[in-house]
C-alpha cells in the first residue's frame, strides 16, 4: 500500500544558534530531504546606504566599520581605496604597509571565528575557545593601535587616524612567532577529525561554474578550484611587494568545492596571512601617517568601483559623486549578501541537519547581508 | 585583454541597432549606455561571445539619478517629477580578464529594464535589492519581491532622493 505523501515548510530562524545573526530560511522538505530554500532576510536592514548619503566622505567610514563587523578594519581599508581612486590621491607607503598588516591580522581573526563558529556549529565546542583565545590576542593589537578592539574608525581617506603604538611592530612579531604552530593544532583538532570529515566532506558541493555564475567570490570560490584573488589579479595598495600563495581547494577528503574544502582553504589563508604580515613588518618604512589626508574632501563628478579582497570574499564599493562634499551614492557589493544567494543551489537533496554545516561553511555575516 | 573601446566597436559591429552609446570621462571608469529593453540580449551576447566571455557579473546597483523637475506636493514635501532611474552593470570575464560597465537608464514615471537574472544569477538578489530601495521593474525577473524592506513596506522605496519616511509602520512609530 502506498501512503500520500506531500512536502513540509519548515522554518529554521529567524533566532537560530547557528545562524550567526538573525536570518529566516524557509525549507522546503520531503520527508529529511531538502527541496529547496529561500532564504529571508532584512531583519538587520538599518539602510547604510541611504545614511551614506546624508554624511561626507569621512562621516561614512564609522558606518561601513558596522556592516560586516567581524572585518571591519577591511570595510574602511576598501571604502578609503574607493574615494582616494575618486579624488586621485596617493597614500604614503607607511599607510599602506600598516594598513596591509591590519587587514591581514583582520583576515586571521575573521578566519579564526568562522572556522570556530564552524566547530561549534557542528559539535566541536573546544575548536572555538582555542580559536577565541588566539583571536583575543589579535584584537589587543588592534587595541594597542587604535583603542577599539571592534569597531575602528583606524582608516581614512588619505591615511591613518593616528600612527602605531611604538611596541606594535615588536608585539606583532611576537604574535606571528606564537601564532604559527597553533594552526598545527587546530588541524589535529578538527581538520582531520573523523567526524568532522564525516559532516563535511561531499557535502554541499559547489561546481565552478555554478559559483562564478552566482558571483561566488573569495575562500569560497578558490574552494570551488579557481585561483581568483583580487590581491594578485587585480592588485591594490602594496600587495604586489609580499611573497604569498593562494590556495585553492583540491578534494582532499571528498570532492572539490564540498564543505571541508571551503574550511580547509581558510586554514591555508592564515599561514598565508601570516607570511604576509611577516614580509610587511620586517620591511615597513617610517613616514608621517597623517600628511596625505584632504583638508576637505570634494571629488570631482564622476563614479567609480573599486574592490578589495575582504576575508569573506570581494568587497566591492561603487561611489558616485556629483561634487559636493556628501557622496550622491554609495552602493556595497558585500561578499555575505552574494554568497547567502547560492545556498538554495547548494543544498538541494541533502538532508535537514547539512544545512548547518553549508551555511557555516559559507561564512556569512548577518551584518553585511542586511546592510 | 580588450578594453572597452575594443568591446564597444565589437558590440557596434555586432548589434548595431541597439542604440548603443560609449561614455568616457578621464579619469573615470568609461561606459556603454543601452536602451533598457535591450540589455538583456546584449549580456547574453557578451557571455556567449567566443572573444569576450563575461561569465561574470561583479555588481549591479541601482542608482536614482535625481534630475528631473523637484516640485512641492499637497504636503509641502519635495517630489521629483520626471528624469530617470539608472542601472549600472559592472561585468568581468574570468577568462580573459577584462572589464567592461554597462549603463541602462529608465523614465522615472515608468522604469522598466529587462532582466538579466537568468543570463548570471548573481543577478538576482541585486535585481530585487535595486527594486526593493530605488523602485525599477526588472523584466521577467523569476521571482520579483522586496528582499531588505519588509514585504508589507507601503512607503515607497527609500533610496529615491524624493523618499519621505511613513508615521507608522503596523502600529509602530517610525522615526525614532
Amino acid at each position: 500500500m502506498a501512503f500520500k505523501t506531500e512536502h513540509m515548510t519548515l522554518n529554521m530562524g529567524p533566532q537560530h544558534p547557528s545562524t550567526h545573526g538573525v536570518l529566516r530560511l524557509e525549507l522546503e522538505l520531503e520527508g529529511e530531504i531538502i527541496k529547496a530554500v529561500k532564504p529571508h532576510i532584512g531583519y538587520l536592514h538599518r539602510c547604510f546606504e541611504k545614511h551614506a548619503e546624508a554624511m561626507t566622505y569621512p562621516q561614512v567610514i564609522p558606518y561601513t566599520d558596522r556592516m560586516d563587523y567581524l572585518s571591519s578594519i577591511y570595510n574602511e581599508f576598501g571604502y578609503a581605496v574607493a574615494v582616494e581612486k575618486l579624488l586621485g590621491i596617493q597614500v604614503p607607503e607607511r599607510v599602506e604597509y600598516i594598513r596591509v598588516i591590519m587587514g591581514e591580522l583582520q583576515r586571521i581573526a575573521s578566519h579564526l571565528v568562522a572556522i570556530g563558529t564552524y566547530g561549534l556549529d557542528i559539535g566541536a565546542f573546544t575548536p572555538f575557545l582555542f580559536c577565541f583565545i588566539d583571536r583575543e590576542k589579535i584584537l589587543s593589537l588592534f587595541e594597542m593601535t587604535c583603542g577599539a578592539r571592534l569597531l575602528y574608525n583606524y582608516i581614512w581617506v588619505g591615511g591613518l587616524s593616528h600612527d602605531l603604538h611604538p611596541d606594535f611592530i615588536r608585539s606583532a612579531k611576537e604574535f606571528v612567532t606564537y601564532f604559527r604552530p597553533k594552526v598545527k593544532d587546530l588541524n589535529n583538532l578538527l581538520t582531520y577529525n573523523k567526524i568532522f570529515i564525516d559532516r563535511t566532506a561531499n557535502v554541499g558541493i559547489l561546481p565552478l561554474e555554478t559559483a562564478i555564475n552566482y558571483g561566488i567570490s573569495g575562500p569560497n570560490l578558490r574552494a570551488s578550484g579557481f585561483e581568483w584573488d583580487i590581491r594578485k589579479d587585480d592588485t591594490y595598495s602594496v600587495y604586489n611587494k609580499f611573497n604569498f600563495d593562494i590556495p585553492i581547494g583540491k578534494g582532499l577528503q571528498g570532492t572539490v568545492g564540498d564543505c571541508w574544502d571551503r574550511y580547509y582553504v581558510r586554514i591555508l589563508e592564515i599561514e598565508e596571512s601570516l607570511k604576509i604580515i611577516e614580509q610587511a613588518l620586517k620591511q615597513i618604512p617610517e613616514g608621517d601617517v597623517t600628511s596625505a589626508i584632504p583638508k576637505r574632501i570634494k571629488p570631482p563628478v564622476g563614479q567609480v568601483y573599486s574592490r578589495v579582497e575582504n576575508p569573506r570574499g570581494e568587497l566591492g564599493y561603487f561611489i558616485i559623486s556629483n561634487g559636493t562634499p556628501n557622496p550622491f551614492r554609495v552602493k556595497v557589493k558585500g561578499p555575505s549578501f552574494v554568497h547567502l544567494g547560492v545556498m538554495n543551489e547548494l543544498c538541494k537533496g541533502h538532508m535537514v541537519a547539512d544545512v548547518i554545516a553549508i551555511l557555516g561553511s559559507i561564512d556569512i555575516v548577518l551584518g553585511e547581508v542586511d546592510r | 585583454m580588450k578594453n572597452i573601446q575594443e568591446i564597444f566597436s565589437i558590440l557596434k559591429e555586432k548589434l548595431s541597432d541597439f542604440a548603443l552609446e560609449l561614455t568616457s570621462s578621464q579619469p573615470f571608469e568609461p561606459f556603454i549606455t543601452i536602451s533598457p529593453l535591450k540589455i538583456n540580449e546584449v549580456c547574453l551576447f557578451l557571455r556567449d561571445n567566443e572573444d569576450l566571455k563575461f561569465d561574470s557579473l561583479v555588481c549591479l546597483s541601482g542608482v536614482d539619478d535625481a534630475n528631473g523637475k523637484t516640485i512641492k506636493d499637497e504636503n509641502g514635501d519635495n517630489k521629483i517629477e520626471g528624469g530617470t532611474l539608472s542601472v549600472y552593470y559592472h561585468l568581468e570575464s574570468t577568462k580573459f580578464r577584462h572589464k567592461v560597465v554597462l549603463k541602462v537608464s529608465a523614465a522615472r514615471e515608468n522604469p522598466e529594464v529587462s532582466s538579466v537574472a537568468l543570463i548570471w544569477h548573481h543577478a538576482d538578489w541585486h535585481e530585487r535589492e535595486a527594486y526593493d530601495l530605488v523602485g525599477i521593474k526588472f523584466l521577467n525577473h523569476p521571482d520579483l519581491r522586496r528582499i531588505l524592506m519588509p514585504y508589507d513596506w507601503e512607503a515607497g522605496h527609500p533610496l529615491r532622493k524624493d523618499y519621505k519616511n511613513p508615521e507608522f509602520y503596523q502600529g509602530m512609530k517610525v522615526p525614532y
